[in-house]
């Protein structure tokens, strides 16, 4: 899959992780996709029902066996 | 002061004090709510009657201390004025508690405050051979620690994915805490272990596709005690669907500890002794 941006949070904690991807998105055109790299546990629990509460959606996860996952998201896709 | 009934005392929430001739005054909350008028009256109350502060009990309640014998009756007067009731104790249905519930609470799943208020209509102050303890929480996270009730109530949603909606993005499977999700996206698969589910929803609240849709539900435990002996209440009993049908489940439940505990015996006792699958059977009846 190939995206238009890409951002890497598995070096913040909640809740940088997801004010960090928000404003990623904010600075992105809508229905262009954002690749972002996060850490299993807390983040990945609760960053994809946020993402959704804010109209975004996600389009593919896969888990890199690395303590990682690699989201697909859709900017505005769910508006 | 020879005339006083401690035992009629107790049952309107008043705790005997080590010091001589003084209460501490349980007041009546319900879910852990309290308005500001009621605020208000307990404020005024404490610094007339009281010593000017009060005690957060461990149940959601709030209790008075330092209310001398003499002015018990002025006491629930001027409380009962400012919309404040008194509290229970001994061996009745005690307060029942409850988190915020789905009214307030992004992860509540069930309207915890309006099912404590029906609880408490329904079977609050109800007397037994021994206390009762009921708690109500919105979801699995549990913040209310539904299991260490004698009857404990726990928000779930029933999950049911709709292949057609579903576009194997794959998020419910990391998202689950209980892995009871697997997707295959190459054969475009996917495989739920309903045994494995805790309802909590996450599958549902993170789909982006709306393919996971649910009914909220109802997790029952019982027989929960933290006292002198420990017992994390135990789900014997499906997932309820409806309010109707907990009733009912709370009810024959009630009616059990009623008939078969003994004096002062808590109901995971009870259970030990006469058979949890005794209660099972009778509730299973009217499921």
């Amino acid at each position: 899959m190939k995206a238009d941006n890409i951002i890497d949070i598995t070096n913040v904690v909640c809740p940088v992780t997801f004010v960090k991807l928000k404003i990623e998105l904010e600075n992105m055109k809508t229905g262009k996709i954002l690749e972002v790299i996060l850490n299993e546990g807390e983040p990945i629990a609760n960053i994809p029902r946020s993402l959704k509460d804010e109209g975004h959606k996600i389009i593919d996860v896969t888990n890199n066996d690395n303590g990682t996952y690699t989201l697909f998201v859709k900017k505005d896709g769910l508006v | 002061m020879t005339d006083i009934n401690f035992a009629e005392l107790k049952k309107g929430g008043f705790m005997k004090q080590k010091q001589k001739d003084y209460f501490s005054m349980r007041l009546k909350t319900i879910g852990g709510q309290v308005t500001a008028e009621q605020l208000e009256t307990i404020q005024l109350v404490s610094q007339k009657y009281g010593k000017g502060y009060i005690h957060l009990t461990s149940r959601q309640g709030i209790e008075i201390p330092f209310i001398g014998t003499e002015n018990i009756d002025a006491v629930k007067r001027e409380l009962a004025a400012g919309g404040v009731q008194n509290g229970v104790c001994g061996a009745r249905l005690r307060t029942i508690t409850a988190c915020q519930g789905s009214v307030i609470c992004p992860s509540g799943l069930i309207d915890t405050q309006q099912l404590a208020e029906d609880c408490d209509h329904r079977y609050g102050g109800r007397e037994f051979p021994c206390k009762f303890k009921i708690g109500i929480t919105g979801c699995p996270n549990n913040c209310l620690k539904a299991e260490e009730n004698d009857l404990g109530i726990k928000g779930g949603i029933i999950p049911q994915w709709n292949a057609e909606k579903c576009i194997f993005c794959g998020v419910c499977v990391p998202v689950c805490p209980t892995k009871a999700i697997t997707v295959d996206k190459d054969t475009h698969t996917l495989a739920f272990i309903e045994e494995k589910c805790c309802y909590c929803g996450a599958c549902f609240k993170s789909c982006p596709a709306s393919a996971w849709g649910g009914q909220s539900g109802y997790v029952v435990s019982l027989g929960g005690l933290y006292g002198k002996q420990i017992a994390i209440g135990k789900h014997i009993l499906p997932i309820i669907s409806n309010a109707e049908t907990l009733h009912k489940v709370i009810t024959v439940t009630l009616d059990f500890f009623a008939s078969h505990a003994k004096q002062g015996e808590r109901f995971a006792k009870t259970l030990d002794r006469v058979g949890w699958n005794t209660l099972k059977a009778a509730i299973e009846e009217i499921l």
